[in-house]
């Protein structure tokens, strides 16, 4: 027997790639995904890297696909719009050996801005998309998207969601089946994208998708009917099928659908035929209930909305058994009385020695400021006690957006605002690099800060260009961040330790003295990284020492607690430090009046 | 019939490796098992909670109904209060007699809730013990999720299953003994 092993979605995902025979993997860290790639790291048939950004990731995997190797890469929802332009050119082209694509959306926002439904992607782009509902299909149908993706000549999409991506169950595992690298043969009439290939391309696309649209319509494997001899029809797709199932039981028959683009129209309608009503269960939009309406059985279709047009099962969040089961049964849950508004919520915070908090506590500080913040752990600062950003947007907009938020405020008269823009290394990698470009080129004068910790932190500790390490842990180039924002252009550039609030309000007055465009990149590892020997050599005493409070000194004035460190906390009019948490950082020793602190 | 399990915390108190090491028990003692976990911001001192759901027939969902856990185990007194309503009418909670303040409270804007182990008990059947205590007593605090885990092993029945042989190919050898006597101790204590 197969060994059965426990796996996420993610470590199945990445089990299926290795077994699939896939030489080439690239990604960009992001929930909740990132698990998918850092698996991958761990076998080393298989090239894994982490690339700057989707967009990159995906370039990178098309070529490697073009010359003949199997590749792959994955990203959150929204890396696939950062992705969507080479995404949307190689459904044209396709691949010499198979291409890849994970989607993982995230229904509920369990940390993301939006609940985008990538599915809208495969229409959008013309590419055929396959939906898993738990670890074991995870694996079988990453390989079977690169068995499709060879005999169509085209990229498959697999789409995932953050319950799929997260939850365990029990995978059977394969062995690797090694692919030959197929010969590179030059084929510039499909590959280079002029429109006059294109245009031959276009109509390529159309026969595959054609093709592929009468294998969903027949596919038992995998889009398969379970008639239970009911007159009550559910319709499927990804976890919503196992949180169906949960509620109805054999009490209705089933339309599981996992390849779901080119979705089954004529397969739903065939199943739809004879039932007095059927349920639709998906997550984010009603990409499957739209085909049932289209397959004539809207008046029987239960779905994001009723056959009379009214608002049916919920429109967002997560469409788990328990949601199910009071819409369609109409089953209130009664929860127990009792009150509720004691329980105190536990928002995430800057960690204790987290090297952004001496900046955001002098930024907070600051009038006439606007910050234009970004995607990472410094998105934080938005929050009180620092209440340091005004707007975020996505990966790099922080410089962007606050170049033209700075052109709209130096046409006031009289205008004293000036814009502060803050991202991280990784984010600056991503696409900050651009958006610096932007303001030189075009003679802004935003002031940019560039919270460099040496890692890639909100995600969980990804090495980027930045870190002298690949994905796979070799030594590599440390790309100089200074060095490219002078190489944009940027003549004024400071470097601080932002744990010294002297040196970063003299780097800010610096900054804000100036009528052109700077750049103060604050420097210090992560207090979570685990230090490279270069962190160890740079920084021999991080994290080393503990602050202590002097009660005698201390008056109980809470200045320390503006710093908003998860140590410190105010125990009898006296402030106290968590020796367990503080990691003498001194930040607070700083802020504290009476030097109380220690 | 499927059980549901609930496993809440704060991040870094272990809920995540007792989890893992409860379902690899259940997975050896060849029941189907389905486990979800959120992870993300959940790091940086949030809310944790691991679901666990077993059968000896087929499990489809990995996740825990509002009303339908058989047990919570909660390893900070008010994360029991939090995902209270996931428990089930007669359903059973362990808990942790540890308070985590968490930011709103340690910077004076909020206030730890009081009673909260009369409100628990108030709605269900409460087994309640200091783990962090009884792990210093077996002379490694890191064991307090393993003496929570036990209590859950207890009152679920499971303590036929192999538990010395999960923790020895899952925690480090150095470990394995502490840890073995953590699981006796969590059954004892929710006896």
């Amino acid at each position: 027997m197969a060994q059965k092993v426990l796996m996420t979605g993610n470590e199945a995902i990445a089990r299926g790639v290795w077994e699939a025979g896939v030489r080439f993997a690239a990604a960009y860290p992001g929930t909740p995904s990132t698990e998918i790639l850092e698996n991958l790291a761990t076998y080393q048939d298989i090239d894994a890297q982490w690339s700057p950004n989707e967009k990159v990731a995906l370039e990178a995997a098309l070529g490697a696909a073009i010359a003949g190797g199997r590749a792959f890469a994955s990203m959150k929802h929204v890396g696939l719009n950062v992705a969507a332009d080479p995404f949307f050119t190689v459904a044209y082209s396709g691949t010499n050996a198979g291409l890849v694509i994970v989607t993982a959306d995230e229904p509920g926002q369990h940390s993301s801005q939006n609940e985008q439904d990538n599915r809208n992607y495969a229409r959008h782009a013309k590419v055929p998309m396959l939906e898993p509902a738990d670890s074991q299909e995870c694996k079988e149908m990453v390989k079977k998207a690169f068995e499709m993706s060879e005999e169509y000549s085209c990229p498959v999409l697999v789409r995932v969601t953050t319950r799929v991506c997260h939850s365990k169950s029990l995978v059977e595992l394969c062995d690797r089946v090694e692919k030959p690298i197929v010969p590179y043969v030059k084929d510039a009439k499909r590959y280079v994208d002029v429109p006059a290939n294109a245009r031959i391309r276009r109509q390529e696309v159309e026969k595959h998708m054609d093709a592929l649209k009468v294998v969903s319509n027949n596919s038992a494997e995998l889009n398969p009917i379970e008639n239970n001899g009911k007159d009550v029809g559910v319709i499927a797709s990804g976890m919503c099928f196992n949180y169906a199932k949960e509620v109805f039981e054999n009490n209705a028959n089933y339309l599981k659908i996992a390849l779901s683009f080119p979705i089954p129209t004529e397969r739903i309608a065939d199943f739809c035929k004879g039932l007095k009503k059927v349920y639709v269960f998906e997550e984010n939009d009603e990409f499957i209930e739209e085909a049932v309406k289209i397959a004539g059985f809207g008046g029987i279709c239960f779905g994001k909305y009723a056959p009379d047009g009214s608002r049916y099962l919920p429109y967002c969040g997560e469409l788990t058994s328990d949601v199910i089961r009071q819409v369609v049964t109409g089953e209130k849950f009664v929860p127990a009385d009792f009150d509720r508004t004691k329980i105190v919520a536990r928002p995430p915070a800057l960690c204790a020695g987290c090297p952004h908090r001496g900046l955001f506590y002098e930024l907070g500080k600051r009038k006439n400021v606007v910050v234009s913040g970004d995607i990472g752990c410094y998105t934080l600062a938005f929050a009180a006690p620092y209440n340091a950003m005004d707007f975020n947007c996505c990966m790099g907009a922080s410089i962007s957006s606050g170049n033209g938020a700075q052109k709209i405020f130096n046409q006031i008269p009289g205008n004293d605002k000036r814009v502060v823009s803050v991202l991280g290394d990784s984010t600056f990698f991503h696409s900050g690099i651009t958006s610096l470009l932007d303001v030189v080129y075009n003679k802004g004068n935003n002031i940019t800060v560039i919270l460099d910790n040496r890692i890639t932190g909100m995600t969980g500790h990804q090495q980027n260009p930045g870190t002298g390490f690949t994905a796979q842990g070799d030594e590599t180039t440390i790309v100089d961040l200074e060095g490219i924002v002078r190489a944009v252009g940027i003549k004024n550039i400071k470097v601080i330790d932002p744990n010294d609030l002297k040196a970063v309000n003299e780097a800010l007055d610096w900054a804000l003295g100036l009528d052109e465009a700077s750049v103060i990149i604050t420097k210090y590892p992560c207090v979570l990284k685990k230090f490279s020997n270069l962190d160890k050599e740079q920084y021999p005493d991080a994290y080393k020492s503990r602050c202590t409070v002097d009660a005698d000194k201390c008056i109980g004035c809470k200045a320390c607690l503006r710093c908003g460190c998860p140590a410190i906390s105010v125990v009898n009019k006296k402030a106290v430090i968590d020796h367990t948490m503080c990691v003498g950082c001194t930040v607070c020793k700083q802020i504290c009046p009476k030097k109380a602190i220690d | 019939m499927t059980k549901n399990i609930l496993l809440v915390g704060v991040g870094g108190q272990g809920t995540i490796l007792a989890s893992k090491i409860l379902s690899l028990g259940l997975t050896a003692a060849n029941y189907d098992v389905k486990m979800s976990e959120i992870h993300g911001m959940s790091q940086r001192g949030g809310s944790v909670t691991s679901h666990i759901r077993y059968s000896k027939e087929k499990v489809y969902s990995p996740v825990v109904e509002l009303g339908k856990a058989d047990i919570i185990v909660a390893f900070e007194k008010m994360e029991a209060l939090r995902y209270l309503d996931y428990l089930k009418p007669d359903g059973k909670i362990v808990v942790n007699d540890c308070e985590i303040p968490g930011m709103p409270i340690t910077s004076g804007v909020c206030e730890y809730p009081k009673n909260i182990l009369e409100e628990l008990g108030a709605h269900a059947d409460v087994t309640v013990f200091d783990a962090n205590k009884e792990a210093e007593k077996l002379g490694n605090p890191k064991v307090a999720n393993i003496i929570l885990l036990g209590s859950l092993i207890g009152l679920m029945k499971l303590t036929d299953i192999d538990w010395d042989a999960i923790l020895a190919s899952n925690v480090k050898p150095q470990f394995v003994e502490v840890n073995k006597k953590a699981i006796q101790v969590g059954i004892d204590l929710a006896k």
